[in-house]
């Protein structure tokens, strides 16, 4: 396994290397960066609001006086987290209930993808804002609003690459055969899926970070004194005239966490890299 | 005028190398030298994979991306490199090209004339009016149904022919010195193959460019090319006139290929009377909706019987669209027939899957022409006949690799493939897997649609052994589907010849060897290209049908339209009868034996 690992990354492209080095950066941070952390992430440490870097606080400090470097280390768990389990659960689903409408009969196609149309339909942030107003933002809640929105999309992808891979010989040859649509779709289907599925399932990630830093941004996502790089970008908005690190580095945390994961996926679903 | 003038093209110790799999360059093409003479055409002969097309690209300067082009070319005042005028600025231009796949060269979207003429306007050698006048002369030079206003039509509004001539127009809009056809009739139907080489043949003529003919196939080459030159991986083996190479071929590779150009297989003993094993009875079948009395709007077979007896080989002939495939997916349960019923041993099958047992199923098998689809990409060829095996015999663990290792050895592969993927494996490599697939069920019939079409003529002659030594160590029977009557001959007892889902004749194989025919079976056998100079005529039969102004109408002749011997006010008025000939074929047709034979 560990032997695949580094043959996987050898033979990747330059871009797809440093993808590979920042995503494998902020999947460690987000399971030690809580023990790195030099100070409690809620602490007020600091005399001076917006401080510049210096020997004790590397990042400076916030609009309240903690330490930045401490509540980004936190934070990015939050943020890693939720958008991995997010995207696990729309992808999963998604590519689930376009297997089934593929393999299944005519009017469960249909009813499922009129579904999703319907589900794509409705804004992204509207909904989120609904549902956050009805039941209150819970860590589990949040979850399942950004799984919901991803859903459909996924769904869709995955649908259409199903629907070409039905028409192929070789599913026409298992359908002959008298194989069941569960074989037919997790075995012949599914692994010809795999690849561009993949680059969906980067993209969406992408996707939810945003969303979730969108949400923290407008007070809807996680409550303090939890923060995600979103809330941190938010909380510390009034830094942004003086330009404080305290909002220019969560900002940069996102984009290096999406850029990275964007740039493993393109080299990893590009070549023939197996 | 000197006494003899530089040739037109030159090519000298021409390098084609890529990078092999193993990192180290591989030569594709390796040191081919051959002049072309001014006017002449030159074929340019082998297998898939003998560097043909590579050199016909090498030609215009281009090569895939990764390739790189070493050697001397030049074309005319052109050459290879960098100094003006270079191969590349004449691509389009003086030198043009005809792709194999016309369908996949055509922008759909667009309308033929505008593509037709665009080489012309991106070179500017004329205004889009005088380019348009050319092209109209064009098609009526290629023979092409309605020239002046073909050019209207969107690409699927014409067939695969008339797109194959109308791509030949494409190419010689600019009135190049230099035409590439690359297999421009591979994909065609053996009767559209005439018409377009005859048309190809005489523009050529008239143009009086020069010539590289792309192909595989031995025989067509022949009508086509004044020199031949034979390659194999990458190597010239024999370059010389066409009539000296037909008739003394000098390399062993030659001789391989014209024997492969005619299959024969070991003769089959002859079985008094096979019990009848497979039963297909009055078979409609269409795709499509059907209307409130439940017939289809286009029905693709129309009451076709057939039998195939225990341990027997049928074969099924047909064009493109006569409903060949159509009857094995309805065997197989792909497709439910909208009348008739299929018979196994006596019992009737249920017209899908769905509705037979995994034993019925078993005894059936498909096998379907493309390997590069039909098997899947993501399994290696062990998993592949694994699973069959796991799914109806139960085999599992040892018993199942040693059954595998076994049909391996069956279809004559070697046992270290089981771990491969397919995408690592050779055209007639993956076709052999193919069909182990459905030797793995240990089935009684297997439907082959068109196994051999895609393969090279060599790897074709092989298969075939293979599947006719199968069937007699096996005893298994075929329903085997094919455009190409030779193989069906050198492989089935009995012959079945499909035109547009009715069969027109059917008989033992021995009763196509001479008249009397269905004249559309004539049409067939006539078509197939014959390894001899001047095979080739220069107007068909076809320019004599009397009814070919008539429209296709299911109740009458189908064939009707393309009859070159049809009755008047009998073909055009009643339904022809089922005519049964001395020699015990049966033909659907309202000539009489003594005519047929005329």
């Amino acid at each position: 396994m560990n032997h695949s690992l580094i043959k996987f990354a050898r033979k990747l492209p330059v871009s797809g290397k440093i993808g590979l080095a920042l995503v494998s950066f902020w999947i460690v941070i987000a399971f030690i960066g809580p023990l790195l952390a030099p100070y409690s992430p809620g602490a007020f440490v600091s005399m001076e609001v917006f401080a510049d870097s210096s020997g004790d606080f590397w990042l400076g400090s916030d609009f309240l006086g903690r330490d930045v470097l401490s509540r980004l280390l936190v934070g990015a768990r939050f943020t890693i987290g939720l958008s991995l389990i997010a995207v696990t659960i729309a992808s999963v689903t998604g590519t689930g209930l376009a297997l089934t409408a593929a393999v299944g009969p005519r009017w469960l196609d249909e009813l499922l993808a009129r579904a999703m149309d319907t589900l794509i339909s409705i804004p992204s942030k509207i909904f989120a804002l609904v549902l956050v107003a009805a039941f209150g933002s819970s860590l589990v809640l949040l979850t399942l609003i950004v799984s919901i929105t991803y859903v459909a999309g996924n769904f869709r992808i995955a649908r259409s690459l199903a629907v070409g891979l039905a028409q192929l010989d070789y599913v026409e040859v298992a359908r002959a055969r008298g194989e069941g649509r569960f074989h037919i779709a997790l075995v012949e289907m599914l692994p010809n899926m795999i690849r561009p599925l993949f680059a969906d399932i980067g993209l969406r990630f992408v996707f939810i970070v945003l969303l979730l830093s969108g949400l923290s941004f407008l007070g809807l996502g996680l409550q303090p004194p939890n923060a995600d790089l979103g809330s941190l970008v938010r909380e510390n908005v009034s830094g942004l005239g003086e330009g404080a690190l305290a909002i220019l580095i969560p900002a940069t945390a996102i984009a290096s966490l999406t850029v990275g994961v964007n740039l493993l996926i393109d080299a990893a679903t590009q070549g023939k890299v197996r | 005028m000197n006494a003899a003038p530089a040739p037109h093209i030159e090519v000298r110790n021409l390098c084609v190398t890529v990078t092999g799999p193993d990192g180290a360059p591989l030569r594709i093409v390796d040191s081919v030298s051959f002049d072309v003479a001014r006017g002449e055409v030159l074929a340019l002969i082998g297998e898939s994979g003998s560097g043909k097309t590579t050199i016909a690209l090498a030609l215009m300067g281009y090569c895939r991306s990764g390739a790189t082009i070493s050697g001397d070319i030049r074309v005319g005042d052109a050459s290879f490199g960098n100094t003006s005028p270079t191969l590349a600025q004449q691509r389009g231009h003086r030198i043009t090209y005809v792709a194999q796949s016309a369908a996949a060269a055509f922008n759909p979207s667009r309308r033929i004339m505008a593509q037709v003429i665009e080489p012309a306007l991106i070179h500017r050698t004329g205004s889009p009016d005088e380019a348009k006048a050319r092209a109209i002369e064009l098609f009526r030079a290629l023979a092409l149904p309605s020239p002046e206003t073909i050019g209207n039509r969107y690409p699927h509004e014409v067939s695969g022919g008339q797109l194959q001539r109308l791509m030949a127009a494409m190419a010689l809009i600019t009135k190049p010195d230099l035409v590439i056809f690359d297999e421009p009739t591979t994909a065609l139907d053996v009767t559209t193959q005439v018409e377009v080489l005859q048309a190809f043949r005489r523009v050529f003529r008239e143009q009086e460019a020069t010539g590289i003919y792309v192909s595989h196939d031995l025989a067509v080459v022949a009508q086509m090319a004044d020199q031949i030159l034979v390659l194999n991986r990458g190597q010239v083996r024999e370059q010389n006139s066409t009539a000296a190479l037909l008739k003394a071929p000098a390399d062993d590779y030659t001789r391989t290929l014209m024997d492969a150009a005619h299959p024969v297989v070991r003769a089959q003993e002859p079985v008094a009377r096979r019990e009848p094993l497979l039963d297909i009875s009055n078979i409609s079948a269409s795709y499509g909706s059907v209307d409130s009395a439940g017939r289809p709007a286009l029905p693709v077979l129309s009451g076709v019987n057939l039998t195939i007896g225990r341990g027997g080989a049928v074969g099924v002939i047909g064009e493109s669209g006569s409903g060949k495939s159509t009857i094995a997916r309805v065997v197989a349960g792909l497709l439910a027939p909208t009348a008739g019923n299929v018979l196994l041993d006596g019992e009737p099958l249920a017209p899908t899957v769905a509705g037979r047992t995994r034993e019925q199923l078993r005894r059936v098998q498909i096998v379907f022409q493309n390997a590069d689809v039909a098997l899947n990409p993501a399994h290696s060829v062990g998993d592949i006949l694994g699973r069959v095996l796991r799914f109806y015999h139960g085999a599992k663990g040892a018993d199942a690799q040693r059954r595998v290792a076994r049909l391996l050895d069956l279809i004559r592969l070697p046992a270290s493939v089981v771990d491969r993927r397919c995408d690592e494996l050779s055209g007639g490599q993956k076709q052999r897997v193919n069909f182990a697939r459905a030797l793995a069920a240990d089935p009684d019939v297997i439907l082959c649609d068109e196994v051999t079409s895609a393969l090279d003529t060599v790897v074709r002659g092989a298969i075939l052994d293979l599947l006719a030594d199968l069937r007699r160590d096996l005893g298994v029977a075929y329903l085997f589907i094919s455009h190409d009557i030779a193989t069906v001959k050198a492989l089935c007892d009995e012959i079945v010849v499909l035109y547009k889902g009715t069969r027109v004749e059917t008989g033992l194989c021995e009763t196509y060897a001479a008249p009397p025919f269905h004249p559309y079976t004539d049409l067939l056998i006539s078509s197939v290209p014959e390894l001899r100079q001047g095979w080739l005529a220069d107007e068909t039969a076809q320019v004599r049908a009397p009814f070919a102004h008539l429209s296709e109408r299911p109740d009458l002749c189908r064939f009707l339209p393309r009859c070159p011997v049809a009755i008047a006010n009998k073909c055009d008025m009643t339904p022809p009868p089922l005519r049964r000939l001395s020699g015990g074929n049966v033909v659907l047709c309202h000539r009489t034996e003594a005519e047929l034979a005329g």
